[in-house]
């Protein structure tokens, strides 16, 4: 891990982080992974104090824990049955995963093939369904490829922007920030992380993606969120595991 | 009772309802002994983990309803997904919250809940059977339009595995979540309670306070005690998840003859046996 700038994956964290920026006091769900995670707490401790963080379980936790910590002091329980209250309820902002995404965001995490008798079955749909109907969601993508952005998904578990999404914010990659931001809603280039082209996302996206003429680059973390990051929330570097340099 | 006579109280053809949540606290003695039995043609209704997964490899399983069958540290199930893919196996797949009002409905005896939970999702297209409401009481933007009408999800009986339990079936949860486990109960027809360890009445509040006992014996059929009886699934606070033996679990599932070896050492005999083989494959771990 180089000391001086930041490496690939703390610019995903900083990029996951800023999807909560004005959210207030509702629940950060970062469901997907350890870098949404990651960023959920760390905008908690910056610019979004508001915010409530797990503990990766059922634990609402009275300050952000380390990834992988164990909760310390408690503000909150927030069982499974309380979550799937909350998705309805809708004081929740979540970060899910996708198998698959079409350029509507209509995402998939059931199966790859015919879903009768699929390829490749794959999780199911788990709550994507109705986090996307009532919710406010965006996505964590670890892995930017053509396998992932695809013209047509399998399987629509969560739904897309053309059938009725209430809230897609933001699709962040190791790659992009992407968004909806078109007048017919379909997925943009927000921003290039340092060092990536836009020809090197299109390329890694199976559809036309929506790209500006002047691409911007993705914001960098400040020196006192590499802090955080690096001293505080993950000292075991565990952010590098799922977005190696 | 003990787990024969649980397995013995089913019958082929039912529809069987199990607690826990992925690879957590799931009635797993009470999954292995049924895997070990004559049942066949069940469904299988389950917040799914290895205990979907060890049915489907032991073709108990004729139909799975579920939201997703997963092990939590290792995201998919080998044998779910075997089965799935052979076309084995009838599925069922509604969204989490879906499950949940269904296990609701079929709890305060509801025709369905509704829920906007599902609508524009395939989660429509692969189940016909669902139908659509709209409210009685508005007729605006802000009624919400449509809903779908989640209908009971019935089971004949269910299967939970708790921290504790009295022998009237007063059944007792220490870990820090419930999961739905008394809405199974409450769902079932009948439901069967194995737990680490059979306490006295009087003891049931010495681990835990009031609010952990979450079942109650009206809902309660028979109780087992079955130390171990979640392994390898999360536990806690009595054990975590056997993560190691998870991943023996899934690598075995990977080839035939792998699967094969390992059902002979650790599922060929009874529970007792299960949890001997399971000690001796710690120790030569060591």
């Amino acid at each position: 891990m180089s000391t001086g700038t930041a490496t690939r994956a703390e610019v995903c964290a900083a990029a996951c982080a800023d999807l909560f920026r004005g959210d207030g006091e509702i629940v950060a769900a970062a469901v997907s992974g350890m870098v949404p995670a990651l960023g959920a707490r760390l905008a908690r401790l910056t610019f979004e104090p508001g915010l409530l963080t797990t503990d990766g379980g059922p634990l609402l936790t009275a300050e952000p824990v380390p990834l992988g910590a164990p909760a310390g002091d408690v503000e909150g329980w927030l069982p499974f049955r309380d979550h799937l209250w909350l998705v309805l309820n809708g004081r929740r902002h979540v970060v899910l995963g996708a198998s698959q995404m079409d350029r509507y965001g209509n995402s998939n995490i059931s199966c790859i093939g015919d879903w009768e008798r699929p390829r490749s079955q794959l999780l199911g749909v788990r709550g994507a369904p109705g986090n996307t109907k009532v919710n406010t969601t965006s996505y964590w993508i670890p892995k930017h490829s053509r396998r992932v952005f695809t013209e047509k998904v399998d399987f629509v578990s969560g739904i897309g922007q053309d059938r009725g999404a209430h809230d897609l914010r933001a699709v962040v990659t190791n790659l992009a920030v992407l968004d909806f931001a078109t007048p017919d809603r379909r997925l943009r280039l927000r921003s290039a992380h340092p060092g990536v082209s836009a020809e090197e996302i299109a390329e890694s996206t199976g559809f036309d993606l929506v790209i500006p003429g002047e691409v911007p680059e993705t914001r960098v973390p400040t020196g006192e969120e590499l802090r955080i990051m690096r001293e505080v929330l993950d000292p075991r570097g565990l952010r590098e595991r799922e977005v190696p340099s | 009772m003990d787990i024969d006579e649980v397995v013995g109280s089913l019958e082929s053809g039912m529809t069987i309802g199990i607690g826990g949540w992925g690879s957590r606290r799931k009635p797993m003695a009470l999954v292995r002994a049924i895997c070990r039995s004559d049942l066949t043609d069940l469904t299988v209704v389950s917040y799914g983990g290895p205990d979907v997964g060890l049915l489907c490899a032991y073709g108990k399983a004729k139909a799975v309803v579920a939201p997703f069958v997963t092990l939590d540290s290792v995201p998919l199930e080998p044998h779910f997904r075997a089965a799935r893919q052979a076309g084995a196996v009838a599925f069922t797949e509604y969204d989490e919250g879906m499950f949940m009002f269904g296990l609701y409905a079929a709890a305060h005896r509801l025709p369905f809940l509704p829920t906007p939970a599902g609508l524009g999702s395939d989660v429509l297209k692969v189940n016909p059977h669902l139908r659509t409401v709209r409210s009685p009481y508005h007729d605006g933007p802000e009624d919400g339009g449509e809903l779908i009408a989640v209908p009971p999800l019935k089971m004949d009986a269910a299967l939970v595995h708790m921290n504790r339990a009295d022998r009237r079936g007063n059944a007792q949860y220490l870990g820090p979540d419930p999961y739905m486990d008394d809405l199974f109960a409450k769902a079932a027809g009948r439901t069967y309670v194995s737990c680490e360890r059979i306490v006295e009445t009087a003891g049931l509040l010495k681990e835990g306070p009031l609010q952990s006992l979450l079942i109650s014996r009206s809902h309660v059929a028979g109780v087992v005690e079955t130390p171990g009886g979640a392994h390898f699934t999360l536990g806690e606070p009595d054990h975590g998840r056997d993560e190691r033996f998870q991943r023996l679990y899934v690598e075995s599932a990977s080839d035939p003859e792998k699967w094969a070896a390992f059902r002979d050492r650790f599922l060929s005999g009874d529970e007792a046996a299960y949890q001997a083989a399971v000690r001796a494959w710690r120790e030569g771990e060591r």
